[in-house]
Formats: C-alpha cells, structure tokens, sequence
C-alpha cells in the first residue's frame, strides 16, 4: 500500500486529495500508467507529463523512480511560491 | 536559522527587528517581502495551497544551504498559507551576515529556491473564478545561476 498525494490543479482534476493505492508499480512512470489506465479522471491528469512534479517521501523525485520502500508519493504542478 | 509557516498575517518590521536583535556579530541584514499582487485589479483574493510536512522540510534545507554557502550569521523564513488579500505580505525572507554581499546573495538565493523548490500553489480567486497561476519559465532557470 502506498499513499498516494495530489495538489493543487491534479487534486481538482482527479477529485481527491489523497489515497491508499494497492499496487506492485515499480516506478513512479509504472503508477501513474496503472492509474491512467484505471479511470479517465487520471488519464486526464498526467495527460502532460512536463506540467507535473513528483516527490516521493516528501522530496522531489523523477518519473523513472523506483517506489521500493516508498511510503508516500506525491503529485503536484510545478512549484509556485514566493 | 528560524523557518514559520502559518496562515495568520505577520508584522514585517517587527519580525525584522527581533531578528536583527538576535543577530549578534552581524554587520549586514537584508530582508525581502513578498506581497499579493492585483495586476488585473479584479483579484478578490489569492488563495495558498501547501503540502504539509514537505514544506517545512523544504525550507529547512533551502535555509540551511543558504546559511552554510554564504557563513551567515542567521537567516528567517516566513511563509503564509490559505487566503490572502491583495497587498497582503505572504511571505518574507531575512538573512544577516557580517558583510553585505553575503546577506544579499543568500537573500536572493532563498528566494529564487522558494520559488521553485518549496511546495506551494497560488491561486487566484477573482469575478470569473480561481485560476492556478502557472510557473515561470523564468523562475526555474533562476536556480541556475546557484
């Protein structure tokens, strides 16, 4: 099980702001095609891959990161603060 | 080092002037303010999503970079969540050093990581609804100068 984050636009698009996901992912890349492929909603949000940060554990992360041992992931736009 | 993150307002030149009290030894203080800004004149508020736990993290490490690159003698981080209104402060950086160069490098140095590295969102709420504001080209190719 690994909980499963989103903000921001990705938190409206896909409708909630968290979740316990059941999966055997090995990547990041792996999960959010397993999710794309569960519900259009999803398939929506990662639609554009360059508009979406990750971070796994609470650091930032690349799309080709393993999840083995991860806890928590995280998807968000691009970092706005300031 | 001292990082807050709240949603209540602050008092820029009182957080300015305890921090330059506590500062002993420094020569230099800089600090920076950011403020909401309404270029349409039609923003009703500016609403500031976070993710708590990362930003706390976030800014620790961002401050501590900072402190250890540029030898400060402190450095303050303020950032504010949830609703704001226009000309409200949301957020402000101060940084003290024994000399001016390094107080303001490390200044703009906190700045231009906050920007892109520190997890939150602005939203904008004004008579045709919110609408996410999209980063900056710009702001990401800032962290290269670093």
């Amino acid at each position: 099980m690994i909980d499963v984050l989103y903000f921001a636009w990705l938190r409206e698009r896909i409708g909630l702001p968290r979740e316990a996901v059941e999966t055997s992912a090995a990547t990041v890349a792996d999960l959010v095609a397993e999710l794309s492929d569960r519900e259009e909603r999803y398939a929506l949000a990662f639609s554009d891959l360059s508009a979406v940060r990750v971070a796994l554990d609470q650091e930032l992360a690349d799309f080709d990161a393993p999840l083995a041992g991860v806890r928590e992931v995280a998807f968000f736009p691009p970092m706005t603060g300031g | 080092m001292e990082i807050r993150l709240q949603q209540a307002a602050f008092l820029a030149g009182d957080e300015l002037d305890g921090f330059t009290a506590r500062a002993e030894g420094a020569g230099a203080i800089v600090s920076f303010s950011g403020i909401v800004r309404d270029d349409s004149g039609q923003l009703s508020e500016m609403v500031i999503e976070h993710y708590p736990g990362m930003t706390e993290r976030a800014l620790e490490a961002i401050a501590a970079e900072a402190v250890e690159r540029w030898k400060l003698i402190d450095a303050l981080v303020i950032h504010r969540f949830g609703p704001m209104k226009p000309g409200a402060q949301i957020m402000m950086v101060a940084t003290a050093a024994r000399h001016r160069r390094a107080a303001f490098e490390a200044a703009e140095f906190l700045m231009d990581y906050l920007k892109s590295r520190a997890p939150f969102w602005k939203q904008e709420h004004g008579p045709d609804g919110a609408r996410w504001v999209a980063a900056k080209d710009e702001d990401e190719a800032a962290l290269d100068r670093w």
